[in-house]
C-alpha cells in the first residue's frame, strides 16, 4: 500500500493506483476526458497533468502514472493549473463551439471543464477545422468536427463490447474517428458510445434534437427487455418517458446497457393500448371500463375454477402476486409464464438461476455453453464473459448453433447428446479448472438439457468451496420472480392447455401461439395492441413497466425494485387495479386497496421479494433425465424485436431491418 | 580533455562510409568487421556493458542517453516465454540526418556485427532492425548483408562459433517519421498504427510484444564491436569529458561542400567545416545561423556557434543540443522565418494526433509561423506563439511535441527583431503612431 501525499495530505492507496485515482481518493476532482475507469489507458487528452514530485519538473498524466511510495503530488500549483488550461485551449481551438445546437449540451464534459479551465476569449484567429461526420448505423448519430480523438469508443468498442469496428484514420490535426468502412456498428451495445463520448460528437440518433437534460426528471427503475435486470433511469419530461440511460450497478450491469434497452423508449407512446375493446362479431370494438370490467366479471363467474393465467415476459412481481390472488379466488392455480411452452423442473429455483452471478463468471476460467446465445439472450452477461476471456484468458466451449459472440469460442457441435460424452480435451479443460462454469440457455432448456447439465454439475464438481458454476439464462424479466410465485406448471403451457379452462387470462402474453386455447375466452391484459391483443375477446388497457412500481427478480435471483416515471395513457391503468375492481364485481374482493397493501401482501406470502438483493437459493439439484439429444433451436430469432413494446418501437425496427436483415440505408446528405 | 580532432584516418570506425569499397561480406572482413567475434562475445554480458559504460558512448539517436548504462536496465535473466528484444532504430527521418543510411548503404556488416554482439550482452534473443520506408537502396543493401550473414554462419545458430543463438531481421517502415519514436516504433512492429506509448512501462520492462526492450540506434550500435577491439579508453580518449568518441556529422546547406564525415566529439565547428565541408559559402562573416543537431533543435546564430564544441554538453550550453550531429548551415541569403516555418510544417505534418498538445498545437504554431513570414501578424502573435510553444512543450507523450516547440523557441529567442520587422513592414514601413 503506498502512502502519497496529495497536495499536503497524506493517505495510502490500494497497491496497483494510478496517481489519479489517489487524488479521487484524497477527495481532489481531477479533469479528463480520455481516461475513463473501464477502459485501458490512452493518456491521450492531458487534461489530467498533476505536479509529482520525485519526477522530471514537468506536469505528468495522472491517469497513467502509477502512484508509488512517498510520492509527493500537487494538483492545485499555478504550473498544473497553467497545463491544463493550455491542454483547454488547445481543445477548444477546433471545437465548434456549437453548444447551442449540440445535444450534449447541459451534460458536456467539455463544457463543464471549459467553465472551470477555458480562458474567456480564443487566441486562435485561423480557421478552424470541420471533419465530415461518419455513418456508425441507426443507433449512433455523428458530428465529427466536434471530436476531441479522446479514443473512449475506440477502446469501448474493443474492449468492451468485443466488436472493434471503431478506429482511427489519419494523424496529426487530420486525425478522424471512424467506423470500419463507414458500415453501421455490429454491436448490441452501441448507444453505449455516446454515453462515453465526453462532447457531442457521438450522439443518439434516435433522441436526436428532441430535449435538452435539464427539462428531464430522472426516475430510477429496472429494465425488463431480459432477463438480466439492468438499472436504468428513465428521464421524463411531462407524461413521456424521453429516454432512458443505465444507471451504475457493479453487480450487473456496470454502466452499460443494451441498445434494446435504451431505445425502447419512442415505443412507449406508440402503438398504446388506451381504451378497452371487445370483440363483437369477430371485430374489435372500443368499449368503456364498466362495460369491460362487467364482461372481465361475468366470464369470471362463467368459468367458475376453469380459468387460467399467462404472464408475458415483461411483468412485474406485484401484477403477477395480484393475478395469482383472483384466480385463487376462484380455486384455480392455474398459472403459467413460460409462453414458449418449455416444462423445465422448477423443484429447485438455484437449478435455474444464475447461480454464478453475473459479476462473478468474469472470474469463469473454462465456460461451457449449452444451447445459449448469450449476446442476444442477455448482452450484459455477455460482456462479463468477454472480460473473463479478454483479461482472465478463459476458455468458452459452446455446444449449439455456431455465433459471433464476439469473443473466441470453440464450438464443439450441435447435438445434445454431446452432454454425455464431451470430447477429451474438453474435459481436460474443465478438470484443469479453478472456477469451471456451465451456462444453459433458453435453446437449451427448451431441447431439455437441463438434466443432463445438472449430471456435469456433479461430473464437474462445478459447486465448490465459494463458487457455483452452474448457470441458467432466462430471457424473460418476470421469469425468476414467477416461478417464486408459483407460476409454472409441471407440464408448462402443455398441463394448462389439457385443462382446458374456459377463461384465460394474457397478461401481456405476446407469445402465446393464437391457436392455443381455441374454445376459451381470452382476456388479453396489457399495454401494446401486438399480438396478444389480436385474438383476445377482450382487451384492457394496462400500464407499460414504466409507468407503474414493481418489483423484479433478475435471472441470477436479485430483487430490484423500480419507480413508476410517468402514467398510462388514456384510459389505461395499472393491471392490479383492474384485478382489483373485478374482484369486487364478483364479490371476493382482494384484500388491497393501496399499491403499499399489494406489495406487502407479496411480501407477506413470499419473504424473499421482500429484499432487495440477492435470494439465498440453496443448491439442492434435483434428479432429472440426464439423456439430451438432438440440435438446439436458439429461441430469439432477431434481437431487437424480442416483445411488445420493442416491436413497437421504429428505432428496433430499423435496427432490426439494417443489422439483421442487412438492408443498407443512405443517409441523407445534411 | 580529450582530443577533439582532427581525427586521423587509423582512429576511423566507418572506413566505408563514401562507399569507395564493396558492402558486401568479403570486403567487410577486409576493413576488419566479423574478425574473431567469437573472442568478443566470449568476454560475457557483463564486461561487455561494462567495456561499453566505460567508453562513455552515448546513444547516437539524439538523446544522447549513456548506451551501456541503458543496456544495463534489461532483466539478467529473462522470464520463459518473456525473451529479450534488441529493436535497432534506422527509421532516421529528422531533417537534416543522414548518417545512418551511410552506414546501410556502405557499411551494414558493422551494424549486422554490432547487432549479434549488443544483443548478447542484454541477453537479447533476437533483434529487429526498423528501416525508413523510403530507404528503398539501403533496406536492400542491409538484407543482403544479413543473407550473407546467415550463409556464412555468423547469425543464426551458433551465431558465428559464439554458441550464442541469434537472429536478426530487417523491418520496413512505411514512411513515418513518428515510428522514430522508440515506443512508436514498438507499435509499428507489432503491426498497429505507429503511436507512442506512454511511459511507464518502458520498453526495458515491457517492449516489444511486452517483452523486455532495449532500442538503440544505428551508429549507436556500429561502432559496438570497434569500440570493443580497440579498447574502451582508446573510443573514451576523443572528445571533451562525457561527451567520449567519434562521431558521424552530417553538414548540409549553405556550406561549398557538404558531407558526412567522421570526427572526433567536441571538435569545434569552425574546424569541422573548414577541414571537411570547405568552408561557409561567402566566407565566415555571410554565416547567419546553424541548426546543429537536426531540425528538432533550437537554431544557434553565427556569433555564439563559430567557435563553439560539437558535443552534447557545449551544444547545450548554447540553449541548443548535439541531436544526430546534422548541422544544417544557414548563410545571409537564407530566409530564416520561412526555414523555420517549413520546419513547422514538417511537424505539423509528422504528428500522429494522439496527444491533444500536440495534435492541435503543431497546427497552431505552424499557421502563426506562416503569418510571421509574410509579418501577417501583430507584435502580441510573437508572445503568443511564445506562448503556444510552451503549452506543447513537455506536455505531451512523446518528444514530437517537444521537437516542433524548440525550433520556433530559437527563432524567438534569437530574431525577434526580424519577426517584428516584417510586421512593421507590411504594416506601412514603420512603427505605426497612435492616433490622437
Amino acid at each position: 500500500m503506498p502512502k502519497v501525499t496529495v497536495d499536503g495530505q497524506e493517505l495510502e492507496v490500494p497497491a496497483g493506483a494510478t496517481v489519479l485515482q489517489a487524488c479521487e481518493l484524497a477527495g481532489k476532482e481531477i479533469p479528463r476526458f480520455c481516461y475513463h475507469e473501464r477502459l485501458s489507458i490512452a493518456g491521450n487528452c492531458r487534461m489530467c497533468l498533476v505536479e509529482v514530485a520525485p519526477g522530471p519538473p514537468k506536469p505528468q498524466a495522472s491517469c497513467a502514472l502509477p502512484a508509488a511510495d512517498n510520492q509527493v503530488i500537487r494538483t492545485d500549483t499555478a504550473m498544473v493549473k497553467k497545463a491544463r488550461e493550455g491542454v483547454m485551449e488547445f481543445l477548444l481551438i477546433n471545437h465548434p463551439l456549437d453548444c447551442p445546437i449540440c445535444d450534449q449540451g447541459g451534460e458536456c464534459d467539455l463544457q463543464d471543464q471549459a467553465m472551470a479551465y477555458g480562458r474567456s476569449m480564443s487566441r486562435f484567429d485561423e480557421n478552424k477545422r470541420s471533419v465530415d461526420d461518419k455513418y456508425m448505423g441507426p443507433i449512433i448519430k455523428t458530428a465529427m468536427t466536434r471530436c476531441i480523438q479522446c479514443t473512449r469508443c475506440v477502446r469501448f468498442a474493443e474492449e468492451v463490447a468485443g466488436t472493434p469496428e471503431v478506429g482511427l484514420l489519419y494523424r496529426g490535426e487530420d486525425l478522424q474517428i471512424t467506423a470500419y468502412l463507414e458500415r453501421a456498428l455490429t454491436s448490441e451495445l452501441s448507444g453505449n458510445l455516446a454515453d462515453l463520448c465526453p462532447v457531442g460528437a457521438l450522439l443518439q440518433k434516435p433522441q436526436i434534437f428532441e430535449m435538452r437534460p435539464w427539462e428531464l426528471r430522472k426516475v430510477p427503475g429496472i429494465d425488463v427487455m431480459d432477463a438480466v435486470g439492468s438499472n436504468i433511469r428513465f428521464d421524463t419530461r411531462g407524461p413521456q418517458v424521453m429516454r432512458i440511460l443505465p444507471r451504475i450497478n457493479e453487480d450487473v450491469n456496470e454502466e452499460w446497457i443494451s441498445d434494446k434497452t435504451r431505445h425502447h423508449a419512442d415505443a412507449l407512446v406508440r402503438n398504446r393500448l388506451d381504451r378497452p375493446w371487445v370483440r363483437v362479431e369477430g371485430k374489435l370494438q372500443a368499449t368503456d371500463w364498466a362495460e369491460a370490467l362487467q364482461i372481465f366479471a361475468d366470464k369470471l363467474e362463467g368459468a367458475g375454477s376453469d380459468v387460467a393465467a399467462i404472464a408475458g415476459d415483461l411483468l412485474d412481481a406485484e401484477t403477477m402476486f395480484a393475478a395469482g390472488k383472483l384466480l385463487e379466488g376462484q380455486g384455480s392455480t392455474l398459472l403459467e409464464g413460460r409462453q414458449g411452452g418449455m416444462d423445465y423442473d422448477v423443484s429447485s429455483l438455484a437449478a435455474v438461476a444464475f447461480n454464478s452471478t453475473i459479476a462473478g463468471i468474469e472470474t469463469a476460467d473454462v465456460i461451457l455453453l449449452v444451447g445459449s446465445n448469450p449476446r442476444w439472450e442477455a448482452p450484459l452477461v455477455n460482456t462479463r464473459i468477454h472480460k473473463a476471456v479478454r483479461r482472465g484468458g478463459a476458455q468458452v466451449f459452446a455446444i449449439g448453433p455456431m455465433l459471433d459472440l464476439a469473443y473466441p469460442v470453440t464450438n464443439i457441435g450441435d447435438d445434445l447428446s454431446l452432454l454425455g460424452s464431451l470430447p477429451q480435451h474438453v474435459l481436460d479443460a474443465f478438470a484443469g479448472a479453478q472456477r469451471p462454469a456451465v451456462i444453459v440457455g433458453p435453446g437449451g432448456l427448451a431441447a431439455g438439457a437441463l438434466g443432463a447439465s445438472l449430471s456435469l454439475a456433479a461430473s464437474f464438481n462445478l459447486v465448490r468451496d465459494g463458487w457455483n458454476g452452474f448457470n441458467v439464462i432466462h430471457t424473460a424479466a418476470s421469469r425468476m420472480a414467477g416461478l417464486l410465485l408459483g407460476w409454472a406448471q409441471k407440464g408448462g403451457l402443455a398441463d394448462i392447455e389439457a385443462a382446458s379452462p374456459k377463461l384465460v387470462l394474457l397478461l401481456g402474453a405476446d407469445e402465446v401461439a393464437p391457436t392455443r386455447f381455441p374454445g376459451a375466452f381470452k382476456i388479453y391484459i396489457g399495454h401494446h395492441g401486438d399480438a396478444g391483443a389480436r385474438h383476445a375477446d377482450l382487451v384492457l388497457p394496462a400500464a407499460a413497466y414504466t409507468e407503474k412500481h414493481g418489483t423484479y427478480v433478475n435471472l441470477e435471483g436479485r430483487v430490484q425494485r423500480g419507480e413508476k416515471a410517468s402514467f398510462p395513457p388514456g384510459e389505461a391503468r395499472e393491471d392490479w387495479t383492474i384485478f382489483r375492481a373485478v374482484s369486487d364485481l364478483v364479490g371476493r374482493a382482494l384484500p388491497f386497496d393501496r399499491f403499499d397493501q399489494l406489495r406487502a401482501a407479496m411480501i407477506a406470502q413470499v419473504p424473499e421479494l421482500g429484499r432487495e438483493g440477492l435470494i439465498d437459493l440453496p443448491w439442492s439439484p434435483p434428479s432429472l433425465a440426464e439423456a439430451a439429444t438432438g440440435s438446439v433451436t436458439l429461441p430469439i430469432k432477431n434481437f431487437y424485436l424480442t416483445n411488445a413494446i420493442a416491436r413497437s418501437s421504429p428505432t428496433m425496427h430499423r435496427c432490426s431491418e439494417e443489422l439483421v436483415e442487412g438492408r443498407t440505408f443512405a443517409e441523407a446528405a445534411e | 580533455m580529450g582530443y577533439t580532432g582532427p581525427l586521423a584516418d587509423k582512429d576511423r570506425i566507418f572506413t566505408n562510409v563514401y562507399g569507395f569499397q564493396s558492402a558486401d561480406l568479403k570486403a567487410a572482413q577486409a576493413r576488419g568487421d566479423w574478425d574473431n567475434t567469437a573472442a568478443l562475445i566470449a568476454l560475457g554480458p557483463d564486461k561487455i556493458i561494462d567495456e561499453i559504460k566505460a567508453s562513455g558512448l552515448r546513444g547516437r539517436g539524439g538523446a544522447g542517453f549513456p548506451t551501456g548504462m541503458k543496456w544495463s536496465f534489461m532483466p539478467k535473466e529473462p522470464k520463459p516465454g518473456k525473451p529479450n528484444f534488441l529493436v535497432i532504430n534506422a527509421d532516421e527521418s529528422e531533417p537534416g540526418s543522414c548518417k545512418d543510411r551511410e552506414i546501410l548503404r556502405h557499411d551494414p556488416h558493422k551494424l549486422v556485427e554490432g547487432a549479434l554482439i549488443a544483443g548478447f550482452a542484454m541477453r537479447a534473443r533476437a533483434s529487429y532492425i526498423y528501416v525508413r520506408g523510403e530507404f528503398i537502396e539501403e533496406a536492400a543493401a542491409l538484407e543482403r548483408a544479413v543473407k550473407e550473414a546467415y550463409a556464412a554462419g555468423l547469425l543464426g545458430k551458433n551465431a558465428a562459433g559464439s554458441g550464442y543463438d541469434f537472429d536478426l531481421f530487417v523491418h520496413r517502415g512505411a514512411g513515418a517519421y513518428i515510428c522514430g519514436e522508440e515506443t512508436a516504433m514498438l507499435e509499428s512492429l507489432e503491426g498497429k498504427q505507429g503511436r507512442p506509448r506512454l511511459k511507464p512501462p518502458f520498453p526495458a520492462g515491457a517492449g516489444l510484444y511486452g517483452c523486455p526492450t532495449t532500442v538503440n540506434n544505428v551508429e549507436s550500435i556500429a561502432v559496438v564491436p570497434t569500440i570493443l577491439r580497440r579498447g574502451a579508453s582508446w573510443f573514451a580518449g576523443f572528445g571533451n569529458p562525457k561527451n567520449e568518441g567519434t562521431k558521424l556529422f552530417q553538414i548540409s546547406g549553405h556550406v561549398n561542400t557538404p558531407c558526412v564525415v567522421e570526427e572526433t566529439m567536441s571538435i569545434s565547428f569552425r574546424e569541422l567545416i573548414e577541414r571537411h565541408a570547405g568552408g561557409i559559402r561567402g566566407g565566415w562573416d555571410n554565416l547567419l545561423a546553424v541548426i546543429p543537431g537536426g531540425s528538432s533543435v533550437p537554431l544557434v546564430p553565427a556569433a555564439e556557434i563559430m567557435d563553439a564544441p560539437m558535443d552534447f554538453d557545449g551544444l547545450k550550453a548554447l540553449g541548443s543540443g548535439l541531436g544526430t550531429a546534422a548541422i544544417i548551415v544557414m548563410d545571409k541569403s537564407t530566409d530564416i522565418v520561412r526555414a523555420i516555418s517549413r520546419i513547422s510544417y514538417f511537424y505539423k505534418h509528422e504528428s500522429c494526433g494522439q496527444c491533444t498538445p500536440c495534435r492541435e498545437g503543431t497546427g497552431w504554431m505552424w499557421r502563426i509561423m506562416e503569418r510571421l513570414r509574410d509579418g501577417d501578424a501583430s507584435v502580441d502573435m510573437i508572445d503568443r506563439l511564445h506562448d503556444v510553444t510552451k503549452q506543447v512543450e513537455g506536455h505531451t507523450i512523446c518528444a514530437l511535441g517537444d521537437a516542433a516547440a524548440w525550433p520556433i523557441q530559437g527563432l524567438i529567442r534569437h530574431f525577434r527583431p526580424e519577426l517584428e520587422r516584417r510586421i512593421a513592414e507590411r504594416n506601412g514601413g514603420g512603427m505605426l503612431e497612435a492616433a490622437e
